[in-house]
């Protein structure tokens, strides 16, 4: 790939992103079964399985995860929803 | 987090329920599985059905909403506003109805008046699906894939308010039960009702996982 390639996926990929992305973050508990939380990643968000359960184990070992990215409107979405499935989450700015 | 789905394959540990040397008698069921042809199948004895049914009932008095005020402005009534929900007191409800902005009280507030009316609702909804499926089957129940997600929602809402009154507060606290030799027999108890939980969702987990991995 040439150079001029490649900053063309640069100029492309920052104009789709919001400059300011909101995140929503998993925080780990004691209570929830990995096997539940990695049910929730896949329902909800739609991953696959890999990529569920590998967020589950940032948010088991690391103590949270981001898990998705977006508008302030859309994280609160993804927060609501992931309370009313019993999970511990919040959203805030990402820096 | 916590994994107890190694306990699913330890059928025999279950059967030592019915043995004289724990104080919590009762037949234990099969938990949850997936049929040969797709369905969702539980097996319950009719203890377990009764405890399920009174955990379930307590769950609804303790998530319910409060009804809105008669005079409250119907548009936000509508909507799902309101402008009284505050911070609850009780960590165990403040768990489950938790803050969204982990340094903003204001942005939180502001959250918690337009979602947790909601929220209060669909945990009530849960609940409600499972006392339904509880009351209209018998030994067996059977579960529609949106039924067993309700399920799996109030499963938790037990499991994240029986844990707060045990004192489960880090992952390693669950394994410290079993090195305790003076527990008193109430703890006991709820320290049972606690595992069994985690096996019964556990079961249901691992009957609907299948299903979508292989259809992604």
């Amino acid at each position: 790939m040439t150079s001029t390639a490649v900053e063309e996926i640069v100029d492309t990929s920052s104009e789709v992103l919001p400059e300011n992305p909101w995140v929503t973050i998993v925080w780990n508990d004691p209570v929830n079964l990995m096997s539940y939380v990695t049910y929730v990643f896949m329902t909800y968000f739609g991953y696959d399985r890999g990529k569920a359960e590998k967020l589950m184990f940032d948010v088991h070992q690391e103590g949270r995860a981001v898990v998705s990215a977006g508008t302030r409107e859309e994280m609160e979405r993804d927060v609501a929803a992931m309370h009313s499935y019993g999970l511990w989450a919040t959203l805030q700015k990402d820096d | 987090m916590t994994d107890v789905s190694d306990d699913l394959s330890h059928d025999e540990s279950h059967d030592e329920v019915d043995g004289d040397d724990v104080e919590v008698e009762w037949q234990v069921g099969a938990g949850f599985r997936r049929t040969r042809f797709g369905r969702i199948v539980g097996q319950f004895s009719d203890e377990e059905r009764g405890l399920l049914e009174s955990l379930v009932g307590q769950l609804i008095d303790f998530v319910a909403p409060e009804p809105l005020d008669a005079d409250a402005d119907p548009l936000a009534r509508l909507v799902g506003i309101d402008k009284d929900s505050e911070v609850p007191e009780d960590p165990a409800l403040l768990r489950l109805l938790p803050d969204a902005y982990p340094d903003d009280p204001e942005a939180s507030a502001e959250f918690r008046r337009f979602t947790e009316r909601g929220l209060r609702e669909s945990k009530l909804a849960n609940a409600t699906v499972v006392l339904d499926s509880l009351r209209r089957s018998g030994a067996k129940i059977v579960l529609s894939e949106a039924q067993a997600a309700a399920w799996l929602g109030s499963l938790t809402d037990l499991r994240l308010t029986l844990g707060h009154r045990l004192g489960i507060v880090e992952d390693e606290d669950h394994e410290a039960w079993y090195g305790e030799e003076e527990v008193d027999e109430a703890t006991n108890a709820l320290r049972f009702v606690y595992d069994w939980l985690s096996w019964v969702q556990e079961s249901l987990v691992a009957a609907l996982m299948p299903a979508l991995s292989t259809d992604p």
